[in-house]
């Protein structure tokens, strides 16, 4: 679908500055959960569609915000191409401007970089109701502030995102995984080791005991590398599927899942839980029912953060709370790009 | 004779020893220019801090008098980021020089702002591993500098800019209080501001301490060198490379003016008769290598290459790139001056840039020679000028705008890894719209209120775009020539 409705987005965002009405920013609503609930009137971008610029040989795709993600990648996998973030939908209704607004990724995150790495390019609407294009569809572009990597991630708090552009890279060859027996401290040893070495990881996942290592890359080398980690092959087509989408058994749990990015070599962490660790050691999931203040505390001890990632309960602060010093800058870039505060406020904290 | 008052100079010392603050014309004169030596400026005094509190302290104090501060690391950047004020402090983080900690098994360097970008990697060397950006002043630039400008280098495709190697800064902000972005983790919470202080110029903050994503050394490397016959071909030899899924590790062009100049200066072997040379250099395993140098080859003869070359050692690997990496200043050698530009553009409109650059170059009567970073589409035309002809200078900025006007209109940007700087400024108002500007302005002002960090440089004042603009009414023909445009 080819669809272009950017000028009643901009208008309903003019409407609302004037009127003071906060908004609700909805895409494919695949990620609500995600965040805090925001109150606010519903703007929605779901039928602003289309891709408007790919070219395989340029390595980049522009589309609109409200393409659906499966349709992004169909695209991209015709020319044997992939978003190499392996962003997670969540759901069939995810959409390219939710995937960046939240700026998740998948088991490929440690080893080929984040959504914001691949971001080139936006045109967003701020919260005054002005429409601005920054970086572009070029791999570098160092012309004024990195608007366009900051607003990833920033779960529409800044502005509205009307189109990305971004880094796109072929799909690997050849991909096989592997399994080895081992206990946590062995493994979170293992994936930090055989990171540094000349190898073709592009995932690992380590649940009751096994270490699972995904390699990619020319057959040969994956091959060789198999027997140079002396694991052996499993099938397990579907486990970074399942990992990426949250469907595997691990996640069938109804406690809150609390995720906590680490220093990738952080020791095991005293949190009570089923646990799962994935991105070599930098991600961890565990569902706990321990409070909030605990682990964002043993969150902080290990150099990283924690994030109260599904629960039923959100009320209160589901992102680690920020030193006074960066919350005074976040507050004063939040009314840099929304004045009023009316693009999903407190969707991220309650203060912006 | 210092532009800053006695009293102040008195009061940087109390906070620093006496031989860390320059006040003297003899002693200001070396930090007078970047790297961008055509701009010039002697600063009101110099500060050459050591340790964070001194930089705090510093801080504290240009923040409560209201005198600007221009951040400077080895001063090699090539926009005029680091050209001092005349009525401002230019604060030197050249003592910052440790590498604090290299951590093998994180693959992480937590460095000073001062260390030199290659120092990183020979330091990470007998783990190893290696920090990949490496723009081409590597051996003498700072990682302060590189994270300010967010420098790239020849390997930017396959590994990335400065933005995709940091994950931590901890910066002074202009009111002297210490910040940390990013962390040891993959990620933070809260905005990207990692992202945004990668590239901000100085503008943002006092950047003191970074740590650095580590790789692991590729097993093996090799380089190929083709020649065209025709740049048009040598540019489809490109993406058909990139189609083919293979990311080179560097893929570099040069046409006739280069390639002659380069021959002439280092002999790599290049034929000078060629009208462009690909370098397209390969890592990975040894097996990947084989495989992607046996691929890139038939793709290359097919896209009609009339001479290939496959480097059989790692001496003739260093001998083809010596080639590119010494195109600088091998085209320094055919005229007095040279400009050197940094626009992008998507690399299918190669050819219709080099033909506008062609067109201005015969318009303006200088000639150019062109490098290419052909892997990520960042082009750098060198034009030949002497400025010591009146007015040559003038023309040949005039003429280097119009190329990044000429990336602006085909899709690019009028900077790839060098920064705005003093340089740019006024393309900045062909690239951004008034309300884009503004939003910079705004940012600017989340962090910097009252202007004091690196005022005047990166975004244009609208002001200044609408006298820009006004200029360029008559024909593209500027009122004054004469007059230096700053």
């Amino acid at each position: 679908m080819n669809n272009n409705i950017e000028k009643q987005l901009q208008q309903q965002i003019q409407n609302a500055y004037a009127s003071n009405t906060a908004l609700r920013i909805v895409g494919g609503n695949s990620k609500a959960f995600y965040g805090l609930p925001v109150a606010g009137d519903r703007i929605d971008v779901s039928s602003h569609q289309g891709i408007i610029n790919y070219q395989p040989s340029e390595l980049v795709m522009t589309a609109r915000a409200g393409t659906p993600l499966t349709d992004i990648e169909t695209a991209l996998a015709e020319h044997n191409q992939m978003l190499a973030f392996e962003p997670p939908h969540y759901s069939a209704s995810a959409t390219l401007g939710g995937c960046i607004a939240s700026g998740l990724a998948g088991p490929a995150r440690a080893y080929t970089g984040s959504a914001r790495d691949f971001v080139l390019g936006m045109t967003i609407i701020n919260g005054q109701g002005e429409l601005l294009h920054f970086g572009g569809e070029v791999m570098k572009n160092v012309a004024g502030y990195d608007l366009s990597r900051l607003l990833t991630g920033s779960l529409g708090t800044l502005g509205l995102i009307l189109e990305v552009s971004l880094k796109i890279l072929p799909r690997p060859r050849y991909e096989t995984t592997v399994v080895i027996d081992c206990n946590q401290h062995d493994a979170i040893q293992l994936m930090n080791q055989w990171a540094g070495k000349p190898l073709p990881i592009s995932g690992s996942c380590f649940y009751q005991d096994k270490l699972f290592i995904r390699l990619a890359g020319y057959q040969q080398s994956v091959l060789s590398s198999v027997s140079t980690l002396k694991a052996k092959i499993i099938d397990a087509d579907n486990l970074w599927h399942e990992l990426k989408e949250q469907q595997h058994a691990y996640f069938n749990n109804s406690l809150p899942l609390w995720r906590l990015s680490l220093p990738s070599t952080a020791d095991t962490i005293d949190l009570a839980g089923d646990s799962l660790i994935e991105w070599g050691g930098a991600q961890r999931w565990c569902f706990s029912n321990e409070p909030a203040d605990k682990i964002f505390a043993l969150a902080s001890q290990a150099g990283g953060h924690a994030t109260l990632f599904k629960s039923s309960d959100k009320t209160d602060q589901v992102f680690q709370p920020l030193q006074p010093q960066l919350m005074k800058y976040h507050q004063r870039v939040k009314t840099a790009m929304d004045a009023k505060r009316i693009l999903n406020p407190g969707r991220m904290y309650k203060d912006l | 004779m210092t532009q800053l008052d006695h009293r102040f100079i008195q009061q940087l010392r109390d906070i620093l020893p006496d031989n860390a603050v320059l006040h003297e014309e003899e002693d200001l004169r070396p930090y007078e220019c970047d790297g961008l030596s055509a701009y010039r400026q002697l600063p009101g005094a110099v500060a050459l801090p050591e340790t964070v509190a001194q930089v705090q302290a510093i801080m504290r104090l240009c923040h409560q008098q209201k005198i600007p501060v221009v951040a400077r690391g080895a001063g090699t950047g090539l926009s005029g980021g680091a050209l001092p004020l005349e009525h401002g402090l230019l604060l030197s983080l050249a003592k910052f020089n440790q590498i604090l900690d290299i951590n093998a098994l994180a693959r992480s360097a937590r460095v000073q702002p001062g260390v030199r970008n290659l120092a990183i990697s020979e330091a990470a060397k007998p783990h190893g591993l290696f920090y990949a950006p490496d723009p081409s002043s590597q051996i003498a630039c700072t990682i302060g500098g590189n994270v300010a400008e967010n420098s790239g280098g020849v390997h930017c495709l396959k590994y990335g800019l400065t933005v995709h190697n940091v994950c931590r800064v901890e910066m002074v902000d202009v009111e002297g209080n210490i910040i940390t972005l990013g962390s040891a983790a993959l990620d933070s919470p809260g905005y990207d501001f990692l992202a945004l202080i990668n590239g901000s110029e100085g503008m943002l903050g006092i950047i003191t301490e970074i740590t650095v994503k580590l790789l692991p050394l590729p097993q093996q490397t090799q380089v190929l060198m083709a020649a065209f016959d025709d740049v048009i071909k040598a540019g489809k030899a490109v993406a058909e490379i990139i189609s083919s899924g293979i990311i080179p590790a560097g893929l570099e062009m040069m046409d006739q003016l280069s390639i002659e100049a380069a021959e002439d200066f280092v002999h790599a072997g290049y034929p000078k008769d060629a009208k462009a040379i690909l370098l397209c250099e390969l890592d990975g395993t040894e097996t990947d290598v084989a495989t992607a140098t046996d691929e890139v080859n038939s793709i290359l003869q097919s896209a009609g290459a009339c001479d290939i070359r496959i480097a059989h050692d790692i001496e003739e690997q260093q001998l083809l790139w010596k080639g590119r990496k010494a195109a600088f200043p091998a085209v320094g050698r055919l005229s007095p001056d040279y400009y050197c530009m940094d626009g992008t553009i998507p690399r299918s409109k190669l050819p219709d840039v080099l033909h506008r650059i062609h067109e201005l170059s015969e318009e303006y009567g200088l000639r150019v020679a062109n490098v290419f970073h052909a892997g990520d589409g960042n082009l750098h035309p060198l034009i030949l000028y002497d400025a010591n002809i009146a007015g040559e200078l003038e023309r040949t900025e005039e003429f280097g705008g119009k190329i990044l006007e000429a990336c602006v209109a085909m899709g690019g940007s009028i900077t790839g890894e060098h920064g705005v700087g003093m340089e740019k400024i006024n393309q900045m108002c062909v690239q951004f719209n008034s309300l884009e500007l503004q939003q910079f302005h705004a940012i600017k002002h989340a962090f910097d209120p009252e202007q004091l960090l690196n005022p005047g440089k990166a975004v244009p004042t609208l002001h200044r775009c609408a006298e820009f603009g006004a200029m360029h009414v008559h024909n593209g023909k500027l009122k004054f020539p004469e007059l230096p445009r700053f």
